[in-house]
């Protein structure tokens, strides 16, 4: 994909502008990217192996198989198109086998059906070319310790701030907080992905299932809202905004 | 040879040559039907004159004997066009009648012959064979008496017949030469000229039409949707050439502007903290540009109808109800009240995202233009019937002079000349085209049209009812 090269550039050095302040978090997590464009999958393997991942890769379809079948992943970053093999046959082919390591799917083809396709086929999530690294990056955190899953858990607790998910109360210092719907999913997905940067988009997917874009960022004045909510009269501050990147909930120390 | 090769390759002359064939086969069936029906009346009325003269002689032969029987014959062959009489001897050697010789052993059988006979009159030895058909009686005495009449009128009929054939034939093979040199041959032309106005308009001249006859036929009705098609490629050929120009217009700005901050920091003395701020800049820059491209990639998308895929049933009350409480916090910042009148379970068949989008898109550009309104209000409408489903946003601003509601649903058209608001002028293009993708339009009237101040604007995606 050379058109992409000079954003890619771009958010290389965003990125090695920003660092992020997550000290060993995911220093264990190995990923394999299977991406065509050297350029690019020598810009991502560096701009991982900054933010503490480990990255192999693989250029072509039969080789990026080959290396997802003999290894164990935390994540794949796929292109979706590929010489060789492309990517969804790689994703399906490995999830034909039992093998369920997250996938993440990287396309220059970025509409609703192309989404929908490539999650079909068994990929876990789908980022349109071009991207920013931050988020592709706190994407495949977030699928990287996805394996573990908080899904089971019925409480969510960060710090002092507690979310029941069974009765839906959410408490802090053992104090009700009474929450509107949306704000309590809002929420919901922070807290399950704390320690996590959790993007703009991420959250426009997640809790309101859109794909899109809106011109304006109508999430900052929700996140806010939600945080007056929860930290008004608290002392510490929970949620956190990540410059160029999202927000993240974390407990101090 | 090349030619006639071309020639027996057209429609025409295949359509000709079936017709030709067909009606041959019919023709010749007819003429074999008619001359057997009327060779076997031929027969039966021999036949039947046949039994009559021998019933007669034999009456004679019972009343006067062989003696009257030689008499009547005799009388009876110098009739003209007499029948052919013969008197044989049992051992069959002709005793009396007016046959010279005839075909051996047709005698030594009574009863009807099977088949016509050859024979040969007295006198007329010259004049070749002659065919008859007779019946034959073996009379008591043991002498054969036969009776026959000659056929050769019959075979004259049947070769009046073969000609009559033959020249039908020939004027259905100039029949069918003429269809085809008029019919055909005419027909051929049109396609010819079909196929060359086609070559000019593939050599480029996407201008040039089909020529169309007037008579309103199958070639015209080709042509009219064959130009349709043409005005269609026409106007999607004219969208596109105007988004080359739009882009080369409105994204080489910005790739000038980004160009010129990479280069204004790499020659200027900076510290770390400055050319932080200057890449972050370039970041943002290069952001909006993305998006720009995205917006246009998704119209031409929606344009070419290349999602209508993903049509599904759409919850058009619970779609409007989510978008309004995504941007109500918005909206309350930017001191706007955002409301709605949204009817419960209106459903349309359609596509969740692009409307959603499309919805985002309106009550975006509402929140971004509505000021001036006292108090500014946004309104989300959402009504449903069984005529059609209403999709609305309006809002009480300045809203948009009627002469330039149409411009503003093209591309990179903003009325904001000095582009201070945020936006890349694509929004509503996109939710056009989208209205358009699901049979439906968009309409853009004010709000209170009785008030010139502050007439607002109202958007209204006007959708087929009933999912």
């Amino acid at each position: 994909m050379p058109p992409m090269l000079d954003t890619a550039r771009c958010v290389a050095e965003r990125q090695a502008c920003e660092p992020r302040d997550k000290p060993g978090k995911t220093a264990h997590m190995k990923i394999l990217i299977i991406e065509d464009d050297l350029e690019t999958a020598a810009y991502l393997s560096k701009a991982f192996r900054e933010a503490g991942i480990t990255v192999d890769h693989a250029s072509d379809g039969d080789s990026g198989y080959f290396l997802a079948s003999e290894n164990s992943y935390g994540v794949l970053v796929v292109d979706r198109m590929l010489p060789k093999r492309d990517g969804l046959s790689i994703i399906s082919s490995l999830r034909a086998k039992g093998d369920d390591t997250p996938a993440l799917i990287l396309s220059a083809l970025g509409q609703v059906d192309d989404r929908v396709t490539g999650l079909r086929a068994g990929g876990d999530d789908y980022l349109t070319k071009p991207y920013a690294f931050s988020e592709l990056l706190a994407r495949v955190e977030i699928l990287g310790r996805r394996k573990g899953g908080r899904d089971t858990e019925t409480v969510y607790r960060v710090g002092d701030l507690e979310l029941d998910r069974l009765s839906h109360e959410v408490r802090r210092a053992g104090q009700p907080i009474p929450l509107q719907p949306r704000e309590y999913r809002l929420l919901e997905y922070l807290m399950k992905n704390a320690g996590q940067v959790v993007t703009r988009t991420m959250l426009l997917e997640h809790v309101w299932d859109y794909h899109f874009d809106p011109q304006t960022n109508v999430i900052d004045v929700h996140v806010s809202r939600l945080r007056a909510k929860i930290e008004k009269d608290f002392g510490e501050p929970l949620l956190r905004t990540i410059r160029g990147a999202g927000y993240m909930m974390k407990a101090e120390g | 040879m090349g030619r006639v090769r071309a020639l027996l390759g057209t429609t025409a002359v295949r359509l000709s040559a079936l017709y030709l064939v067909l009606f041959a086969i019919c023709a010749v069936a007819l003429v074999f039907y008619v001359t057997a029906l009327s060779d076997r009346m031929l027969r039966e009325e021999t036949q039947r004159s046949v039994a009559g003269e021998l019933r007669a002689i034999s009456t004679v032969y019972r009343g006067a004997g062989v003696a009257g029987l030689v008499r009547v014959i005799d009388r009876r062959s110098r009739r003209p066009g007499a029948n052919l009489y013969i008197i044989a001897a049992p051992a069959g050697d002709i005793i009396a009648g007016n046959v010279a010789a005839i075909q051996p052993g047709v005698i030594d059988a009574e009863g009807w012959t099977t088949v016509p006979f050859k024979y040969q009159r007295f006198g007329d030895a010259n004049e070749g064979e002659h065919f008859a058909l007779a019946q034959i009686i073996f009379l008591p005495n043991g002498m054969r008496l036969l009776v026959g009449r000659d056929i050769g009128e019959p075979e004259q009929i049947r070769g009046l017949v073969r000609q009559a054939l033959v020249l039908a034939l020939a004027i259905m093979f100039v029949g069918a030469v003429a269809i085809w040199y008029f019919v055909g041959r005419r027909a051929l032309k049109r396609i010819d000229h079909l196929s060359e106005a086609s070559k000019k308009i593939m050599a480029g001249d996407l201008s040039q039409r089909l020529p169309m006859g007037g008579s309103g036929d199958e070639f015209d009705r080709l042509s009219l949707s064959l130009n349709s098609m043409l005005d269609r490629i026409g106007k999607l050929n004219e969208g596109l050439r105007q988004v080359s120009d739009n882009i080369a217009h409105d994204l080489k700005t910005p790739l000038t502007r980004l160009r010129n901050r990479a280069e204004a920091a790499l020659v200027g003395k900076h510290d770390e903290g400055g050319y932080r701020k200057t890449l972050e800049e370039m970041i943002a820059e290069s952001d909006q540009l993305i998006g720009t491209f995205n917006a246009l990639l998704m119209i031409s998308r929606v344009e070419a109808g290349s999602m209508v895929a993903e049509m599904s049933e759409v919850d058009l009350s619970r779609l409007a109800c989510d978008a309004t409480e995504l941007y109500e916090p918005l909206a309350e910042e930017a001191g706007v009240l955002l409301t709605h009148e949204i009817a419960a379970g209106v459903k349309v068949k359609g596509n969740r995202e692009l409307l959603a989008q499309s919805l985002s898109n309106l009550i975006d550009n509402a929140i971004k233009y509505v000021d001036g309104g006292d108090p500014a209000t946004i309104v989300v409408k959402v009504t449903g019937g069984p005529g059609g489903v209403e999709l609305s946003v309006s809002d009480n601003g300045p809203g948009i002079p009627e002469s330039r509601r149409e411009d503003v649903v093209k591309r990179f058209v903003r009325l904001d000349a000095s582009r201070t608001k945020p936006g890349t002028g694509l929004g509503l293009s996109l939710v056009d085209a989208v209205a358009h993708l699901h049979s439906g339009w968009l309409e853009l009237s004010a709000t209170e049209a009785h008030n010139s101040a502050m007439p607002g604007l109202t958007a209204t995606i006007h959708l087929p009812g009933g999912a």
